[in-house]
């Protein structure tokens, strides 16, 4: 049933999506050999493990296991291990710091956009991106985009974009404009990951009838799927808490040492750049 | 010192490792209950999926709020122990009453006779609670005097 175990398909090692990755490794490590002042390591680090994770679950299926588990496998990794890594990289912040004074100017006024407030909420991101696995995986629209390699693609797509986006919003050192505070972080980050846990316990539960519409169905290998989902997401939950709470204990170092009476950290104009590069 | 804040960091790890410890140990490990029960209605998963998202949370959360008041130098050993066995006995007595008996969410084992298991668990999360609720008292005291 997955699209990796079909023959004609199992060659395809995806070239377009191979090169948008390296162009994103390239473009990262360029912008990198502009930048006078001193970059921290585990940013680009961060980045090009990021992109690696990408090329991985793209790359030749070979790499991963086959049938459905496979497929999950690759969905996690584009739509959670890899954003996250790309998060951390702070290529917003490495933009800003290496562009001319006009694409500064650009980004700057992107960001105060009123969209991309809503947009970058955290209920935004999470509901995109849970909200979206449930829409995928309990509607005919995964069996849909088996045979359609567009909305295949699509799919992808959609889900490294708001994986980047949960990410970014709830733990991201890139400047964040009106970013919530920690509180409600945390409660999207619960309910992100309690409803990526409850799809997986409920796909688990009906392997023989979801997602509904495949034309073959392999229930034990569905399972196998639901339960590497299950712990998957687990995974993805405890280092996006660690970001996150790592960017706050960093945060309140760098205050305590500016001195009780400092600015508050974390607010520069009308940006707040929580864990900002070069804090710990 | 930061007494206060020393226990509540304790409290949030003791809670977090509580839960971790069932999860791990008899979910997992023994797998007297499972990653899904058959018998599980929807509103038992949802809030299963949300107790253990809150713990991972709360395990992170936890160990980083203890690390950031040892590094300022104001924890309190005694009261940050006092808190974690308080935070794991209160989660022990919570899980043994509210959800294997209030709630029925789940039993601690299947097809047995369940009163000494319930007794064992619910005694160990009182034992404790008591342990925490003496330690985190004298720690209080002492700081006091």
């Amino acid at each position: 049933m997955s699209l990796l175990a079909l023959p004609d398909r199992a060659a395809d090692a995806d070239p377009l999506a191979l090169a948008v990755v390296a162009l994103l490794a390239g473009g990262y490590l360029f912008a990198l050999s502009r930048d006078r002042r001193c970059w921290p390591r585990r940013r680009t680090g961060a980045w090009l493990a990021g992109c690696a994770l990408l090329a991985v679950a793209l790359g030749p299926p070979a790499l991963l296991p086959a049938g459905p588990a496979g497929h999950m496998a690759q969905h996690l990794l584009i739509g959670m291990f890899a954003p996250l890594a790309l998060v951390l990289g702070a290529p917003v912040t490495l933009l800003l710091r290496v562009a001319p004074p006009p694409v500064r100017r650009a980004v700057a006024g992107l960001l105060r956009a009123r969209p991309l407030h809503v947009l970058a909420h955290p209920a935004t991101a999470v509901l995109l991106s849970t909200g979206g696995l449930w829409l995928v995986l309990a509607t005919p629209l995964y069996a849909a985009a088996e045979s359609h390699r567009l909305l295949h693609h699509g799919l992808h797509l959609h889900y490294l974009l708001a994986g980047y986006l949960v990410a970014w919003s709830v733990a991201g050192p890139d400047p964040a404009p009106r970013r919530p505070g920690l509180p409600v972080r945390l409660g999207a980050l619960l309910i992100a990951s309690a409803g990526h846990s409850v799809l997986a316990k409920y796909l688990y539960a009906h392997a023989d009838t979801l997602p509904p519409g495949l034309a073959e169905r392999d229930a034990d290998g569905l399972r196998a799927a639901a339960r590497l989902m299950y712990y998957g997401g687990d995974l993805a939950e405890l280092l996006l808490a660690i970001a996150l709470f790592g960017a706050w204990y960093g945060r309140r170092w760098s205050r305590a040492k500016r001195g009780p009476h400092a600015p508050t950290g974390g607010q520069v104009g009308r940006y707040s750049t929580s864990g900002r590069p070069g804090v710990p | 010192m930061d007494g206060r804040r020393s226990a509540g960091a304790g409290a949030v790890i003791g809670v977090a490792v509580m839960a971790a410890v069932d999860e791990i140990v008899f979910h997992q490990i023994l797998g007297w209950h499972h990653f899904y029960d058959r018998s599980t209605p929807s509103v038992a998963l949802l809030s299963d999926g949300l107790l253990h998202a809150a713990e991972l949370l709360a395990l992170v959360g936890g160990f980083f709020w203890y690390a950031d008041l040892r590094r300022r130098r104001v924890l309190a050993p005694r009261a940050a122990w006092g808190g974690f066995l308080l935070g794991a006995g209160a989660f022990q007595l919570f899980d043994g009453i509210i959800d294997h008996k209030v709630l029925r969410l789940h039993q601690i084992r299947y097809g047995v006779h369940l009163l000494p298991y319930d007794v064992v668990w619910n005694v160990a999360g009182g034992v404790l609670l008591l342990a925490g609720a003496v330690l985190t008292w004298r720690a209080r005291s002492a700081r006091n005097r």
